[in-house]
């Protein structure tokens, strides 16, 4: 069964109402949608503050009374998880920037391509579901404590099972949880234009409250990513979202980088994650050199920095957490960074999967007897030609 | 693990010992928030002789200079090994909590401007 989810459409031109209905009939028939309409700003708050199931606004820029830009600051003060999206002039970056700015959550362009508008309406109310589940997972988090079991069979349960092959590249990761359940995940997400999206985090504390947070910053980096191209943006946003109420002080070391195959490009962003290394063809390495930004949860308002690097034929970049590099032997040695370098130094990878296997072998020989404390994780991405 | 706190006036003086990890990290945030009366302007944290913190130890940290925080209180860690330095500053930690050289600056660093 389909949810009938509300949207409010706001616009001075009273076409657009007869327009909409008979564009967006079969959704409406079908149960999916319910619109409203409002002539402008003023009775679009009047319609928010009537119906609180509304969870979208699409406005346009220019009306009478109020704006839709001054309409989008007002928005957060009736329902902060409201997402707008604004409808502006082809190629009017100014108020399509100021839109963004004040926290439009997308935009859509004159003349209305109803296709597009499709898309933009599923692509936000895909992101508000995520965004609420999330929500809902973290508020559960403090009445439940101590099952560890739990807090594993959730952990292993998010993490993707299959890994993007083509061509030119591969992705390959895994996870060897401690006995005690730790906070390790990864994410692999499919972007448009074939881009694609890699995560690597770490959630401090263990158990079931540990779990929940991990769902929840992994839900919400989806939905964060859905609607944006730059890593940075994508953490800040994952960052004010996770500081919203979260008494618990609980935060995630997260490394979020976006691939490009075309070009080969890896666009990446920093919140307190151990940096990861690439690997070349000839078993030499380079360290990504990121100054870390602050780990996501610890408090609002952080920017965090962007980089790129431009990945060769025969690359390896290797994400991994300090389960990896602080695993620990029966003398209580570390395996370290150094060990973890050398693996590859004589014989560089050749696959994205051998390479993840191998770094386990290595951890494991080295650990011998000594008990695991962390959660080991480690995730490769690999550009073949 | 141990923790040692001395005050002087309105600044709480602490020294930890040993390992913040999962075994220890509640005894040391029970022992800090115990010794942290309301009447406590500034929080001092000697870390030379601490071996080793995890990222519940470092939650544990945050919790306390948050609570802090809400009254205008302030915190500053000092005299941390190599080691634990690149943990708080991986995890970015240093960019919000102070971490000084030695005692003195940290003292310095709590002053109420």
């Amino acid at each position: 069964m389909t949810e009938l989810r509300k949207i409010l459409v706001v616009d001075d031109e009273p076409d657009l109402e007869r327009l909409m209905l008979q564009r967006m009939r079969r959704e409406i028939r079908r149960g999916q949608f319910h619109f409203t309409f409002a002539g402008n700003g003023v009775q679009a708050l009047e319609a928010l503050n009537r119906d609180s199931e509304i969870e979208m606004v699409l406005s346009d820029i220019n009306m009478p009374e109020m704006d839709g830009l001054t309409l989008l600051e007002q928005i957060p003060k009736v329902d902060p998880n409201i997402r707008a999206v604004i409808v502006s002039a082809y190629g009017d970056m100014k108020n399509i920037r100021t839109a963004m700015n004040r926290g439009a959550f997308d935009f859509v362009t004159k003349p209305l391509d109803f296709d597009d508008l499709r898309v933009t309406i599923d692509r936000t109310l895909r992101h508000l579901t995520m965004l609420r589940e999330a929500l809902q997972s973290r508020d559960k988090l403090v009445a439940l404590e101590n099952e560890l079991s739990v807090g594993r069979s959730m952990q292993q349960a998010i993490l993707p099972t299959s890994f993007p092959e083509t061509q030119t590249y591969q992705v390959f990761a895994n996870m060897e949880p401690a006995r005690d359940v730790g906070g390790d995940f990864f994410d692999i997400l499919n972007l448009p234009d074939n881009r694609i999206g890699l995560a690597i985090a770490d959630v401090s504390g263990k158990g079931v409250p540990a779990a929940l947070f991990m769902m929840s910053s992994r839900t919400l980096l989806k939905g964060a990513a859905i609607g944006r191209t730059s890593p940075s943006e994508v953490l800040t946003e994952v960052n004010e979202l996770l500081n919203e109420n979260n008494e618990t002080s609980m935060f995630v070391t997260l490394f979020f980088a976006i691939f490009d195959p075309a070009s080969g490009l890896l666009t990446f962003a920093n919140a307190g994650h151990n940096p990861p290394l690439i690997v070349h063809a000839d078993g030499s390495h380079t360290m990504f050199d990121t100054s870390a930004g602050v780990a996501l949860g610890v408090v609002p308002g952080i920017e965090y920095s962007q980089q790129q690097v431009r990945l060769q034929p025969g690359d390896m970049a290797l994400f991994y957490t300090d389960g990896v590099t602080e695993a620990e032997n029966e003398n209580q040695d570390q395996f370290g960074l150094e060990q973890l370098t050398a693996l590859f130094s004589g014989s560089p990878p050749t696959s994205a999967r051998e390479a993840t296997d191998s770094v386990f072998r290595a951890v494991e020989a080295f650990s011998g007897d000594a008990p695991q404390f962390d959660d080991i994780t480690c995730l490769t991405l690999y550009r073949s030609e | 693990m141990e923790v040692r706190t001395e005050r002087e006036d309105d600044v709480l003086v602490t020294t930890v010992n040993g390992r913040i990890d999962s075994a220890t990290v509640s005894e040391f945030q029970h022992l800090m928030e115990r010794a942290i009366t309301d009447d406590i302007r500034r929080v001092i944290v000697d870390f030379e002789n601490l071996s080793y913190i995890n990222s519940a130890g470092l939650r544990a940290v945050l919790v306390i200079t948050k609570n802090l925080w809400t009254r205008n209180a302030k915190l500053a860690l000092h005299s941390l090994q190599p080691p634990i330095q690149e943990v708080f500053s991986i995890a970015g930690f240093d960019k919000i909590i102070q971490v000084c050289a030695d005692k003195a600056e940290a003292l310095d660093a709590t002053q109420e401007k």
